[in-house]
Formats: C-alpha cells, sequence, structure tokens
C-alpha cells in the first residue's frame, strides 16, 4: 500500500469519469448543476435505502451472521430499486422543468436537451455512487498495511477501483437508456435497465471470485455502452464520419470563436 | 435587470449572514465592531442597491456604456420574459461563479483538517462565549452545557447586531471603519502566522524567524492592499477564501462538538428570522440604507465582477472588489449568511456615496467619484452589448456565508465516522441549498438568506449519513458488495 496504489487506483476509478467531466461538462454551468442536482437525488435515494436496512438490522437478530447477509443482500436490492426510481423522479423533475422553461421563454429550442440531461444525471449518479463505494478505500490505500494479510484476496484495491469504473460508466449508459426510453414510453426498455443494474449488484454478490464478477461486468458494461449508443442517435455511420473528422455538425458545433 | 436584482439581493444577503460571534481570542470590542459592521454592511447593501438605482437612472442613458442601474422592479418583469433563457444561462452562470469559491474553500478547510492534526486537537481552550465545558460526566450535563454556550453565542451575535445597526443609524462609519479594519490586521497575520507555524510543525519543516517574519509581513500586508485597496481580481478572491478558511478553521478548533451543531442550527434560524421579520435588525438596517441612499460596506463580501471594470479607461477608479472583500474577521463572527452585514464593513475608505452607488450595479466595488462617473459616461462606449452585461455581470456571497458552510464541512471531516462518505455528502448538500438558494432569490427578487437551506441539508445529511448510511456502506465495502 504506497502512493503508487492510491493513485493508479484512483486513476482506474475516476480517469474516464474526470476525463468525461472536463471535456464535455465543465464548461457547461447548467450541465454541472445538473449533474450536482443528479449526484443530490443519487444521495437521498441511498439514504431512504439505509434508513430502511438500518431499521431492519435493528429489529433483526443481531447475532446470526446468515441472518445478517440476509439482510445486507435485501438492502442492495431495495437500494438498486430506490435508485431507479430516484432516477424517474428526476427525469419527471427535469421534463416539468423543461417545459415550464419552455413555455416562459417563448423560445424554439431549450436551453438543454433532455439528451444531455440525459447523459449529465447519469453522470452524476454514477460520480456519486462510486465515490461513496470507493473513496474510504482509497484514503485506507495511502496508509501502511499489508491487503489480504488474513488470507482475504489481494487484489482487494485494484478491482475495486475497475469495480467503481464500471459502476459510474453503467450509470452513465443507464441514465441515457433509461431517459429515452422514457421519452418514448418504452416500458420493456425502462425495466431492462433496471434488470441489468440488479444483475450487476447481485454479481457482486460473488466477491471475492473477481473473474466470476468482474468479466460479466464489464460485458453488460459494453452491450449498455452500445445500446446507449444507438439510443443517444449514434450509428455506425456517425461513429464512422466522427473517427476520420469528416463530421461537419460536430467539427462546427465545437469550433470555438477566438 | 433580473440578475442585478439577483446579484444586489444577494448581496444583502450574504452580508447580513455573514455576521457571527468572534472567537474569544479577539477582543471584545473587534466582535463589537463586527456586529456593527455587519449591521452596516447590511443596510449598506440595500443602501447600495438603492442608491445604485438612483444613481444609475442619474447617470444617464445605457449608450454610454454604463452598466444599466438596477431598474424598477416593472421593467424586471417586462424585460422577465423575454430574457427568461438568457436569464437561465446567466443565472446558472452566476451560480458557478459561486460554486467555485465555496468548493475552494471548503477543500482548503478539509485538506487541512485532515494533515494539520492541530485544529482538531482538544487543547481544553475555549471561547469566551462559550464557557461551559463538554466534557462532562452526563449526557445531560453536557447537552444543558452547549445549550447556554449556544445561547451565549447567540446573545453575543444579536447584540453585536444591533450595536451596528444603532451605529449606522447614528452615522458613526469612522468607528466601523477602523473596526474592520482591524478585524482583517488581526487575520491576515495573527491566525495566518498560527497557520503556518502549525502547518510547518506537521511537515516537520524548520524554518527560522528571519524568513517567517518576512513571508508573514508580505503575505499580510497584500492582503490588506487586496482588501481594502485595489488588487488583482483574483489575488482579491484569494484572499478572501484564505481568510474564510482560517476562520472556519478557528471555529472548529474552539467551539465543542454539541455547541458547534447547535450554533449552526440556531444562526440559520436566526438569519431567516432577521432577515424576513419586518422588525429584524438586519431589515431595519436594509431599510435604513435604502432610505438614506448609501452603499453597502464593501469589505466582508466575496465579489465576483468582472475584469472588464477594471480595464475601463477612468484611471481614477480603484478596483473596488477588494474593499468588499475586506475584514473577512468579521465575517467570521458573524458568519450568518443571510443578510449578515459582516460581509460588509463600512471601511469607507475614500469611498464616497456615489461610488457606492456606483458600486451597488451589478458590476460590484467600484470607487469612483461623481466626476469620473460622467467622465466614464460620456466617453464612447467600451462596454459590451447589453446582453453581455448580465454576463458579465458579477455576483456576491457573504464571507459569513463562505465561513459556516466551510465550518459545517470541516467538522464533517473532522469528528465523522463516515469519514469521507459524510464530507462528501455534506458538501453536495450544501452546494444543491445554494443552488436552491440562488433559485429563490430568482423567483421572489428580495432580500433572502442564504444559510438555512443549506445548512438545514448540510445538517440533515451529516447526521443521517453519519449514523444511517455508513454503517450500511461499511458493511458493504467489507463484503465488496455494489449497489
Amino acid at each position: 500500500m504506497t502512493a503508487a496504489v492510491f493513485f493508479g487506483c484512483t486513476f482506474i476509478a475516476f480517469g474516464p469519469a474526470i476525463a468525461l467531466f472536463l471535456f464535455t461538462i465543465a464548461r457547461e454551468p447548467l450541465r454541472v448543476i445538473f449533474l450536482i442536482a443528479g449526484a443530490f437525488f443519487w444521495l437521498v435515494s441511498l439514504l431512504l435505502s439505509s434508513l430502511v436496512w438500518f431499521i431492519s438490522v435493528q429489529i433483526s437478530n443481531k447475532d446470526s451472521a446468515a441472518q445478517q447477509k440476509g439482510l445486507l443482500i435485501f438492502g442492495v436490492v431495495l437500494s438498486v430499486l430506490l435508485q431507479e426510481t430516484f432516477r424517474f423522479a428526476y427525469y419527471k423533475l427535469l421534463k416539468k422543468a423543461n417545459e415550464g422553461l419552455l413555455a416562459l421563454s417563448q423560445e424554439e429550442t431549450m436551453p438543454i436537451s433532455i439528451r444531455q440531461l440525459a447523459y449529465v444525471s447519469g453522470l452524476g449518479f454514477g460520480f456519486m455512487s462510486g465515490a461513496f463505494s470507493v473513496v474510504n478505500i482509497l484514503a485506507d490505500s495511502v496508509g501502511p498495511g499489508t491487503v489480504g494479510i488474513h488470507g482475504d484476496s489481494q487484489h482487494y484495491f485494484l478491482s475495486s477501483a475497475f469495480m467503481t469504473m464500471a459502476i459510474i460508466l453503467l450509470h452513465m449508459f443507464w441514465g441515457v437508456v433509461f431517459f429515452d426510453a422514457c421519452e418514448k414510453q418504452r416500458w420493456w426498455a425502462v425495466a431492462a435497465v433496471v434488470i441489468s443494474h440488479l444483475t450487476v449488484s447481485c454479481l457482486t454478490f460473488q466477491n471475492p471470485e473477481y473473474v466470476a464478477s468482474l468479466v460479466p461486468t464489464y460485458v453488460i458494461l459494453f452491450l449498455m455502452g452500445v445500446w446507449a449508443f444507438y439510443s443517444a442517435g449514434g450509428s455506425l455511420r456517425n461513429l464512422k464520419l466522427c473517427l476520420t473528422c469528416k463530421d461537419k455538425d460536430f467539427l462546427l458545433a465545437n469550433h470555438r470563436p477566438r | 435587470m433580473a440578475n442585478n436584482a439577483e446579484d444586489i439581493e444577494n448581496n444583502m444577503d450574504q452580508q447580513e449572514t455573514n455576521v457571527a460571534s468572534e472567537p474569544a481570542q479577539q477582543p471584545p470590542d473587534v466582535a463589537v465592531t463586527r456586529a456593527r459592521s455587519r449591521g452596516s454592511g447590511a443596510g449598506g447593501g440595500d443602501g447600495g442597491g438603492g442608491g445604485g438605482g438612483a444613481s444609475g437612472n442619474g447617470s444617464g442613458p445605457e449608450q454610454n456604456g454604463q452598466p444599466p442601474a438596477p431598474r424598477p422592479p416593472r421593467v424586471v418583469e417586462t424585460e422577465e420574459d423575454e430574457d427568461e433563457e438568457l436569464t437561465l444561462k446567466y443565472g446558472a452562470k452566476h451560480v458557478i461563479m459561486l460554486f467555485v469559491p465555496v468548493t475552494l474553500c471548503m477543500v482548503v478547510v478539509v485538506a487541512t483538517i485532515k494533515s494539520v492534526s492541530f485544529y482538531t486537537q482538544n487543547d481544553g481552550q475555549r471561547l469566551i462565549y462559550t464557557p461551559f465545558p463538554e466534557d462532562t460526566d452526563t449526557v445531560a450535563q453536557r447537552a444543558l452545557n452547549s445549550i447556554l454556550n449556544t445561547t451565549i453565542m447567540i446573545t453575543v451575535i444579536i447584540v453585536m447586531t444591533l450595536v451596528l445597526v444603532l451605529l449606522y443609524k447614528y452615522r458613526c462609519y469612522k468607528v466601523i471603519q477602523g473596526w474592520l479594519f482591524l478585524s482583517s490586521l488581526l487575520l491576515l497575520f495573527f491566525f495566518s502566522y498560527i497557520y503556518l507555524k502549525e502547518v510547518f510543525k506537521t511537515y516537520n519543516v524548520a524554518m527560522d524567524y528571519f524568513t517567517l517574519v518576512i513571508i508573514v509581513w508580505n503575505f499580510g500586508v497584500v492582503g490588506m492592499m487586496c482588501i481594502h485597496w485595489k488588487g488583482p481580481l483574483r489575488l482579491q478572491q484569494a484572499y478572501l477564501i484564505m481568510i474564510s478558511a482560517l476562520m472556519a478553521l478557528v471555529f472548529i478548533k474552539y467551539l465543542p462538538e454539541w455547541t458547534a451543531w447547535l450554533i449552526l442550527a440556531v444562526i440559520s434560524v436566526y438569519d431567516l428570522l432577521a432577515v424576513l421579520c419586518p422588525k429584524g435588525p438586519l431589515r431595519i438596517l436594509v431599510e435604513t440604507a435604502q432610505e438614506r441612499n448609501e452603499p453597502i460596506f464593501p469589505a466582508l463580501i466575496y465579489s465576483s465582477t468582472m475584469v472588464w471594470l477594471v480595464n475601463m479607461a477612468d484611471t481614477d477608479r480603484p478596483n473596488r472588489n477588494s474593499t468588499d472583500v475586506a475584514a473577512p474577521q468579521q465575517e467570521a463572527p458573524e458568519a450568518v449568511v443571510s443578510p449578515a452585514p459582516s460581509s460588509l464593513s463600512q471601511d469607507d475608505g475614500g469611498f464616497t456615496p456615489s461610488w457606492v452607488n456606483q458600486q451597488e450595479h451589478q458590476l460590484g466595488t467600484m470607487q469612483s467619484t461623481e466626476q469620473s462617473r460622467r467622465e466614464i459616461q460620456e466617453m464612447p462606449s467600451a462596454r459590451p452589448p447589453v446582453e453581455d452585461d448580465d454576463e458579465e455581470r458579477g455576483v456576491k456571497l457573504g464571507l459569513g456565508d463562505f465561513i459556516f458552510y466551510s465550518m459545517l464541512v470541516g467538522k464533517a471531516s473532522a469528528t465523522a465516522s463516515g469519514d469521507w462518505n459524510t464530507t462528501l455528502a455534506c458538501f453536495i448538500a450544501i452546494l444543491i441549498g445554494l443552488c436552491l438558494t440562488l433559485l429563490l432569490l430568482a423567483i421572489f427578487k428580495k432580500a433572502l438568506p442564504a444559510l438555512p437551506i443549506s445548512i438545514f441539508f448540510g445538517l440533515v445529511f451529516y447526521f443521517a449519513t453519519d449514523n444511517l448510511v455508513q454503517p450500511f456502506m461499511d458493511k458493504l465495502a467489507l463484503h465488496q458488495f455494489y449497489i
């Protein structure tokens, strides 16, 4: 446990998310605000689920380890469901706010589109979720110690970091797909998002069998990424144009006046 | 215009909130001065706003490139519909302009708390305002002691505010000015010396007194200049942030735990009452200042006024931003977010009422005489078009707000068992509270206290995260379950 472990794990966990933030969100004040509001909504959902879990633990048998583990699993499932509920609530709030603003301003376009909001709110959820999962672990990794000295896995920090990165990106993809599905009233897609979130969380029950939990998680991450890409309006053609720097709309939109 | 009103009201709010009791280390007269400055600050703010409007109208049409004076409400309303989207964008920009310094202040406080153990040690020292100890035998005794401490502290704050209102009413500006000067002197030299000393101790840096004296002297003198006179905008802002952080650290160190939380809660309530009740001292201050058409204290306010002000051709006008920011000490004691005058010290320092009026206008502190303003007004407009005015306009926040926000987050990082989770939760809660406050300000367009919402969210999230979320996350991390 050294500074190398700390910095390495921090960059693994938060690198993509911070890069996304710096390049796409940091310059737009409105997006930053909605990102922080998304983080707040995730926090409230966590608070509620912790409250329920706490109450259930207080009224349960504290000596039985099996019961405690069962309650923990119940807590995880409840937390996932509450998170998705709050994502839906956030979507409703944003729709209302956007409609209100549109009506007031009599403008043709909203200052921020629902797709951007989906991306930003998903990333907000992801940031907060990742931070709460891994920050204490990172703080511990700076101090002295030996990982897994009592026979536990030696890859604790590394696996935590990779899992966190997957979760953050997954939240972002879930946000995009979720909002798009709500917009188009495709409730099966919403259910698919909830189920995939549950799947990812339940996969972590297999830890410390990291291969069994991380590999499927990354497969789900890739699939969700592709789904989010297509639901956000991407296509193979767009991708090709973007990669060969021939996408005129993108170039024009990002042209900054000198 | 909406933004203008916002800013001015924001200004007023901030000033009032900044009223906070000074730690015992500072002499009582300083504390008193603080109260005065707080009151005058609040009054100044309002007066400035009103005066700004008047002077704005008097200076001439906008075509001269003058910042638009605060227009009367009816004008604001008619423009509102047209500029709704622009208002939203610029409102968001103002929110971010406040997020960044608040975040920086909190980061400084949390970083110091985590690394320098001095500020979390219990040396047994207490402020004279909180004489009752909290290491008692029974919980009931401890609760009683903390309630008594809080009562004393709040009484001191109320008394100081009333004295400030009285001083402002009877036009004792020089007293307030001198007190603000003294306060910032103490903060910039003495407290920063202690801070530096503790940092050196922590990192085991050997430093001779000669070098130390030179460093502290330069830091202090440049700080005094930036805050009370002229200085680059960023430097002034940096000094304000540093001073708020220092004050918050002092509070974190010297206030016992339960007392600190109680004080935070009660000060938010006091802030709410003082600003919104018709007979509240801060409201009286504001109204008095408006009657007299006087500007608000320039000090004790963090301002993000645009640099283009300084680029204006008139060389007579120093950048008043610094002066606004002056006397953070006063902020510290008063840290009441709402119209805490603390942010405004009546350090006129040569600011004429006309200057203050000008300053009141969105552009923040600008010191100019009637003459220079007319000159500027007559000059060809070098200002950006009207739409950009909103964008260029700065936003102000009282230093007391900074101090209490940072104090909450610092205390969370110092004493919470959930550690970083609790700190993060409080940080997000405070930012959201600030966002909501600014939103309410945009909707109601009147003086609103900035402490209550943020502190309420912060407290709720602190206790909830520390007691409910932390055990849950702990267990999850143990098994490496992810939610």
